[in-house]
């Protein structure tokens, strides 16, 4: 199953791309930590996009050797639990090699191992969702449309909700509030976790500071990574619940 | 051996299987027949626990089949589309279902070897015509000496030769004592291998007998006409 995934183009140049990105934010910044941002832009757009998308596609292709699969004597839990390994085991290798070994050589400090850990993370969550997704549709057009509305909401519809709610409720402290919101969002843990671990969050005012005590907190750091845990946990346990039930 | 017990199944507002009941023992083969879409890779597909009936019970030697999976290293399914990973090469692919069925120690390879499919073992299944996919899929089918053989239409994109190698096959199992079920549209190839018949129509099962029996009641000696001749005394039956 990994042998299949990992000969797969759209890995190869997932990988290629990533990495050419990462090189080239490093060499062409004169220093890493803005290198680090234009990453940090890219990974937050590009990783989950791919993630959510290449799943999707991989689960439904995978529908026929499914059936081939669960003629066999193997659980379902089994058989849903091994594609999900295979399949992201084989995105986080494509991300480590990609954008994980210039991190390494570019940045050897907390920022550089907080990216990498995210990153991960970040496609672990996106795989779990895409699961989900295919679970809602057999159609697989469909549920390749639900994929990239899933991305497009977390990587940018939930933002713009989130400036409105900020420009109409400006009169009110809702910082706390909206420390909370992004919890709802694993992009934006992944993006505010990195952001603060970078020199640039002492430019980002009475808010960065506020976010700066929790987040940069070691409490804060735990919350976040247990958050994501949960953002890959639940999405990828109602859609196995939803495949033990399925009809093939 | 596999026993249906008021079987029902509902797909949105088609009725796939209406309140089957039915009993298959060892030593039989039996043909299942009856126009396109009347439930019979839906029965298939229940009897490997691909779909979950909405009511009623199957039973696999006395016990009930419903969410048990362990039962399935006895049966040998061949589906009538094999569509298969297409990075993978036949080798690879029959290597990892020999894996995932660690118990059984000798596999047989019988028609690994007729079809000559080791020469090709390198060709990733994408590159195959549909009548290699059904080869490999039979291949695979066979390759675990199941007490129970699922054939959904076998012969369909098989050339004359590769058909009559897997016919062939079908009777030496046969002959083992072994439940065989098969469905398929060309009766005149049925004829030699079945014993009984089931012919279904939107998802009932309209009548299931031996075969002798059926050609008795309608005085026909040929199974196509047989079973032709048995739906016009429909009201008869």
């Amino acid at each position: 199953m990994l042998a299949d995934i990992l000969k797969n183009r759209v890995l190869l140049v997932y990988t290629l791309l990533l990495g050419a990105l990462a090189w080239a934010s490093f060499l062409l910044e004169d220093n890493s930590s803005k290198g680090m941002l234009t990453l940090l832009n890219i990974i937050i757009l590009t990783v989950p996009l791919v993630s959510v998308l290449f799943s999707t596609i991989y689960v439904y292709n995978f529908n026929e050797f499914l059936e081939l699969l669960l003629s066999q004597p193997l659980k379902r839990s089994t058989v849903w639990l091994g594609l999900y390994a295979g399949v992201s085991l084989s995105l986080m290798l494509s991300f480590f090699i990609g954008a994980g070994i210039p991190l390494l050589i570019f940045q050897l400090n907390t920022a550089g191992f907080m990216m990498l850990a995210l990153g991960i993370l970040v496609s672990l969550v996106f795989v779990s969702l895409a699961f989900l997704a295919t679970m809602f549709t057999r159609d697989k057009s469909k549920g390749v449309g639900i994929a990239v509305m899933l991305w497009l909401f977390y990587a940018l519809l939930f933002d713009g909700l989130i400036l409105f709610i900020l420009f109409q409720l400006s009169d009110y402290p809702i910082e706390g509030a909206l420390m909370m919101i992004s919890f709802l969002n694993p992009i934006d843990l992944a993006r505010i976790m990195i952001l603060l671990h970078l020199d640039v969050s002492a430019m980002l005012g009475y808010t960065g500071a506020l976010f700066f005590d929790f987040f940069g907190s070691s409490t804060g750091i735990l919350l976040t990574f247990i958050a994501l845990c949960i953002w890959c946990w639940i999405p990828f346990q109602i859609s196995l619940r939803k495949f033990k039930k399925e009809n093939l | 051996m596999i026993r249906f017990e008021q079987v029902n199944k509902h797909f949105g507002k088609l009725h796939a299987l209406r309140n089957v009941s039915l009993n298959c023992e060892a030593g039989q083969c039996i043909a299942l027949v009856g126009p396109n879409g009347c439930g019979k890779t839906t029965l298939f597909k229940s009897i490997l626990g691909l779909v979950v009936p909405d009511s009623g019970d199957i039973s696999f030697d006395g016990s009930t089949l419903i969410r048990s999976h362990l039962y399935r290293s006895r049966i040998g399914y061949m589906p009538q589309i094999g569509r298969y990973p297409s990075n993978l090469s036949i080798g690879q692919l029959i290597y990892l279902i020999r894996q995932l069925r660690e118990e059984e120690t000798q596999a047989d390879l019988e028609l690994l070897e007729e079809y000559h499919l080791e020469s090709m073992f390198e060709k990733p299944m994408r590159s195959l015509s549909g009548g290699t996919i059904q080869k490999v899929s039979a291949t695979i089918a066979f390759m675990f000496n199941p007490s129970v053989l699922i054939l959904d239409e076998p012969t369909a994109g098989l050339d004359p030769l590769a058909s009559e190698i897997l016919k062939e096959k079908i009777k030496k199992e046969l002959a083992k004592g072994k439940l065989i079920i098969i469905s398929s549209h060309l009766l005149n190839e049925l004829d030699e291998l079945a014993t009984q018949v089931i012919y279904m129509q939107e998802g009932e099962i309209k009548y299931h007998r031996d075969i002798t029996e059926l050609k008795e009641i309608t005085g026909e000696t040929m199974l196509s006409k047989a079973v032709v001749r048995m739906l016009k005394q429909a009201s008869y039956v």
